[in-house]
């Protein structure tokens, strides 16, 4: 009984650093997307500046894509852009764009200007169909299957690390899965 | 005094109202916008409703529940889209479901515990007041 007086206060407070610990690397900038595991939700946009191609829902079946949010205001995407470039001279993904709450001039100067990693690039100025992805910051990316499946989110800005070390992998995973 | 008073007037100057948009003509609809836009978060301001935040998000947010209050949706009904969309971190107050059992009953829990610690502390003492000092035989005691 005496051991067990003496155990159970030090017993809780191990878990509560345990509990702390961890809580202390939680990112809570970082929310979890319900969308996961969830069809890309229905849509039909136009291509920045009317002249690339528009983008739909139906674009995400057959192969596996990722769709990067992105805006011309956005700071952490002039990161970004280089990183998607190498990434769509691998060709190891389609890449789509959701350009997000910007102006068509400054998004086609950017692309003409930056260099555009974009198979199709979807015009979303009041950020509508951004809302129904759950958007919430600029730049964040989807991992879409080949079903039109949401796989991962990133949220914050790609970098070659990150696109290395996890985004590639998870990519030719869900190749795999669908051949 | 007044130096009170100054102060308290330069507390309140941050305090003015962000959201701009004139009230829902409606009466009744105009209550439920406020009463639904001060109950979700705005995600990039973590700490502040939609109602309170001057962010871009919160504004497209307080729209989209002007709208749908407009166009007849329930309560429900709109909370249920915030959630699908952003999901349940959306919501203040969190809702009761297996993965937050631990935090609603977190603090009965804890209570609990304490209230078995005192149970057990005072009965102990209570049976060392009962052999009281008189009861005790002087030559029992170890010198």
């Amino acid at each position: 009984m005496k051991a067990l007086l003496f155990l159970l206060p030090v017993g809780i407070l191990v878990l509560l650093i345990l509990l702390f610990w961890k809580g202390l690397y939680l990112n809570p900038s970082q929310v979890p997307s319900p969308l996961i595991g969830k069809p890309v939700p229905q849509f039909s946009l136009p291509g920045v500046g009317g002249t690339s191609a528009s983008l739909t829902s139906a674009d995400f079946k057959g192969h596996v894509s990722i769709l990067n949010v992105w805006a011309t205001w956005c700071i952490p995407c002039r990161d970004e852009q280089p990183e998607l470039e190498k990434l769509a001279q691998q060709k190891v993904v389609t890449i789509y764009g959701l350009n997000y709450k910007d102006d068509a001039d400054s998004a086609v100067q950017w692309l003409q200007s930056r260099g555009n990693p974009y198979a199709k690039d979807g015009y979303d100025p009041k950020g509508k169909v951004a809302l129904n992805f759950g958007v919430y910051g600029v730049p964040e990316t989807f991992v879409v299957d080949s079903y039109g499946i949401i796989r991962h989110k990133y949220i914050g800005p790609l970098t070659a690390s990150l696109i290395s070390t996890q985004l590639i992998p998870l990519v030719h995973e869900l190749q795999q899965v669908s051949k | 005094m007044r130096y009170i008073a100054l102060l308290m007037l330069l507390v309140a100057i941050p305090a003015l109202a962000v959201d701009t948009e004139p009230p829902i003509p409606n009466a009744a609809l105009q209550q439920r916008y406020e009463l639904l836009t001060h109950q979700f978060r705005c995600l990039v301001c973590q700490n502040e409703t939609i109602a309170e935040s001057g962010a871009g998000l919160a504004a497209d947010l307080r729209a989209q529940v002007r709208q749908q209050l407009i166009a007849g949706k329930t309560n429900e009904q709109i909370k249920q889209y915030m959630v699908a969309r952003y999901g349940d971190f959306v919501l203040f107050k969190p809702p009761w479901q297996p993965n937050t059992w631990l935090l609603w009953g977190g603090p009965l829990l804890l209570l609990c515990i304490g209230a078995l610690v005192v149970i057990t502390v005072v009965r102990r003492k209570s049976q060392l007041v009962k052999t009281s000092p008189s009861e005790v035989n002087v030559d029992d005691l170890e010198p």
